[in-house]
């Protein structure tokens, strides 16, 4: 068996520095006063590229070949979007009852 | 890492006695016998409860507790079973044990990582107990908001941040297995020869890894709300208290099959060995077990259909509910179809499970009245619903686990425990359990709700019987807490196979060596190959 990938510190610091950047961009973004539901979009799309960043790089889905870890991520991935999908029935039901 | 056990007829017993190779054992069948402990532990913790709550309700009024201290009871009595018993018990017991011997691995893929979840569930329990020790929590053990979060007065962040750390417990196992099971199958294991107890334990591992994290991180999100008022579930915060709801059946529902499928592994094992049959239709339980892994996550709503849930969703969850019914009824159609035509010997063993197949029936069956959308509305939060649950977690988890207890002690500890005493014991449980929870339902659909100290005077009788019935079930677990400890030292010695078993677990010696098996099996035989097997005497 392989031991993985061995990524140099630089990347990692890299990486912390970029994922400080984004609490201080969500910070400063709760400052302003979107219109409507732009509040919740900004403070998700930053949320959403920061874990982007804590799982390819941190969690090393970025350098694996294994097909099965891919399967694996695919369906975690799957699994969160089944947890949303299925509460947004009720949420976007309600409108209609 | 060949250690330093090899001396000829050692076993993983007698492989150190200090106290340290017990607590730091990297060795997957003593982690099991620590979790045994532990898990025995918490039970008769919850036990405890469990019998003041029957002793409160003997009577319509609250005259035994407080009222306060009866809300705590009911909750330390769920919590303590649900998440300190009935997830880990067979999983981290039995599966701990068996799923390496079954595949003809060395151990688990991850040793260090299986002692590590045994201390996460200690650390836990001990926050638990603390909690307990503090005055409890009232919060029901489904921690609702905004009770949970605002109104309650108790420590319930103490307790959530123990069921927190309990997961991780839960996650590490369920990763160790799906790791052993995909890399460490011995030469010849193919996935169509692997014991239908491995195959529901990988089911059941597929459920901790996917659903656990999301009840931590909501409990987390609770404390949060709670410490820091940030408006996450408190609508008065501009949260939203249904929300809530959701990410815990997320996950809650799901646990149920955490706990009965394992147990499903168990049953079929038993059905197969006392019939002296091959279990019928081996694929379709196999892959039933997926399909409950899958379907299960599918229905969590069904537990808010009367929580002002869009109409819509809840046609959606109730179809979905009485879907995830069809598996169930694979397995249980499928064990029938095994005992058919075969030389069904009554052991203890086979008693607990012709018990589980009934109980677990009966559990299931009254689940489809709870999925149905008109009549749900009707026994939402009654005793109807408790009896369900606790004919399903009880009935259904308690007396597998029970029954595999039973038939692995021998190879567990070399030791046979009294046959005369485990038929009477598996008998006056089964007796004490229905009449302890039958009356439940009865009471339920009656209209007398869960949850209360006090009830209408026409509902006595029905809890007269109920207390009484768990009175008889306390015997019924106490007695296998006697007679299996006896028969560590005054049990006979057994050989390997005493129940002339096919699988890999009794092609080693009782107890096994360290490495479990001193030759590396090569398997070349189907599961479950009754009928081609050559005779062995057999203890019973
Ligand atoms: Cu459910």
């Amino acid at each position: 068996m392989s031991i993985g990938h061995v990524s140099p510190i630089r990347t990692y610091i890299l990486i912390w520095a970029a994922l400080m950047l984004g609490t201080i961009i969500t910070v400063a973004a709760s400052m302003v006063d979107f219109p409507g539901p732009l509040n919740a979009v900004v403070a998700l799309a930053i949320a959403t590229v920061k874990a982007t960043l804590v799982v390819l790089f941190f969690m090393h889905v970025k350098y694996i070949s294994y097909k099965v870890n891919i399967i694996v991520i695919v369906s975690a991935v799957f699994w969160l979007f089944l947890l949303l999908g299925m509460v947004s029935i009720d949420y976007v039901g309600r409108a209609f009852s | 890492m060949s250690t330093a056990a090899a001396a000829p007829g050692s076993n993983y017993l007698t492989n150190g006695s200090s106290v340290s190779s017990w607590l730091l054992t990297k060795d997957h069948k003593r982690i099991a016998l620590l979790y045994l402990l532990s898990v025995t532990f918490f039970f008769f913790i919850g036990g405890i409860f469990a019998l003041l709550i029957r002793l409160e309700l003997l009577t319509p009024q609250g005259d035994l507790l407080q009222a306060d201290t009866y809300n705590k009871v009911f909750t330390m009595h769920g919590q303590v079973m649900v998440f300190f018993f009935l997830i880990p018990v067979v999983p981290a017991v039995l599966g701990n044990f068996l799923v390496p011997i079954m595949i003809g691995a060395k151990d688990l893929a991850f040793p260090r990582i299986n002692l590590l979840s045994w201390y996460l569930y200690i650390v836990a329990g001990i926050l638990m107990l603390w909690t307990l020790a503090l005055g409890g929590v009232d919060t029901g053990w489904t921690f609702y908001t905004p009770l949970s979060s605002q109104f309650s007065r108790t420590n319930v962040v103490m307790a959530a941040v123990a069921v927190f750390i309990n997961g991780f417990s839960s996650i590490f196992t369920g990763l160790n297995f799906i790791v052993t099971i995909h890399r460490m199958r011995a030469p010849g294991m193919t996935w169509n020869r692997l014991p239908l107890f491995i195959w529901a334990h990988y089911a059941t591992s597929v459920i901790m890894v996917l659903g656990t994290p999301v009840i931590a991180i909501t409990l987390l999100l609770v404390g949060f709300e709670r410490m820091f008022h940030l408006g996450i579930f408190d609508p008065a915060l501009g949260g939203d208290p249904l929300l809530f709801q959701h990410l815990f059946w997320f996950y809650s529902h799901p646990a149920v099959y955490i706990m009965i499928l394992p147990s499903m592994g168990i049953v079929s094992e038993l059905i197969a060995c006392f019939s002296r049959k091959r279990i019928f239709g081996y694929s379709a339980v196999a892959l039933s077990s997926i399909g409950i892994a899958v379907i299960g996550f599918l229905v969590w709503a069904h537990h808010m259909f009367v929580a002002g849930i869009s109409l819509y969703a809840a046609l959606v969850f109730s179809f979905l509910t009485y879907f995830v019914g069809v598996p169930s009824a694979i397995k249980v159609f499928n064990w029938t179809a095994t005992m058919y035509k075969g030389a069904v010997t009554l052991t203890t063993p086979m008693i607990y499970a012709i018990g589980f197949l009934g109980l677990f029936t009966i559990g299931g069956l009254t689940g489809l009245f709870l999925a149905a959308l008109g009549l749900d509305v009707h026994v939402t939060d009654t005793y109807f619903v408790v009896a369900h649950f606790h004919y399903v977690m009880v009935g259904g988890v308690v007396m597998a686990y029970l029954g595999g207890i039973h038939f692995w002690w021998p190879k567990i500890t070399g030791r046979m425990y009294p046959e005369f005493w485990g038929k009477l014991s598996a008998m006056i449980g089964f007796v004490g359990f229905n009449l302890t929870f039958f009356p439940q339902f009865i009471v339920g659909y009656l209209g007398m709700p869960r949850r209360y100290w006090m009830y209408a005077p026409e509902f006595q009788v029905w809890n007269v019987l109920s207390t009484a019935g768990a009175t008889v079930l306390a015997v019924g677990y106490l007695m296998p807490l006697v007679y299996l400890t006896w028969s560590l030292r005054y049990g006979p010695v057994v050989g390997d196979n005493p129940w002339g078993a096919v699988g890999l677990e009794w092609m080693t010696t009782s107890p096994p060596p360290t490495e479990n098996f001193l030759e590396p099996p090569v398997v070349t035989w189907e599961a479950y190959d009754y009928e081609h097997i050559k005779e062995v005497p057999v203890a019973y």
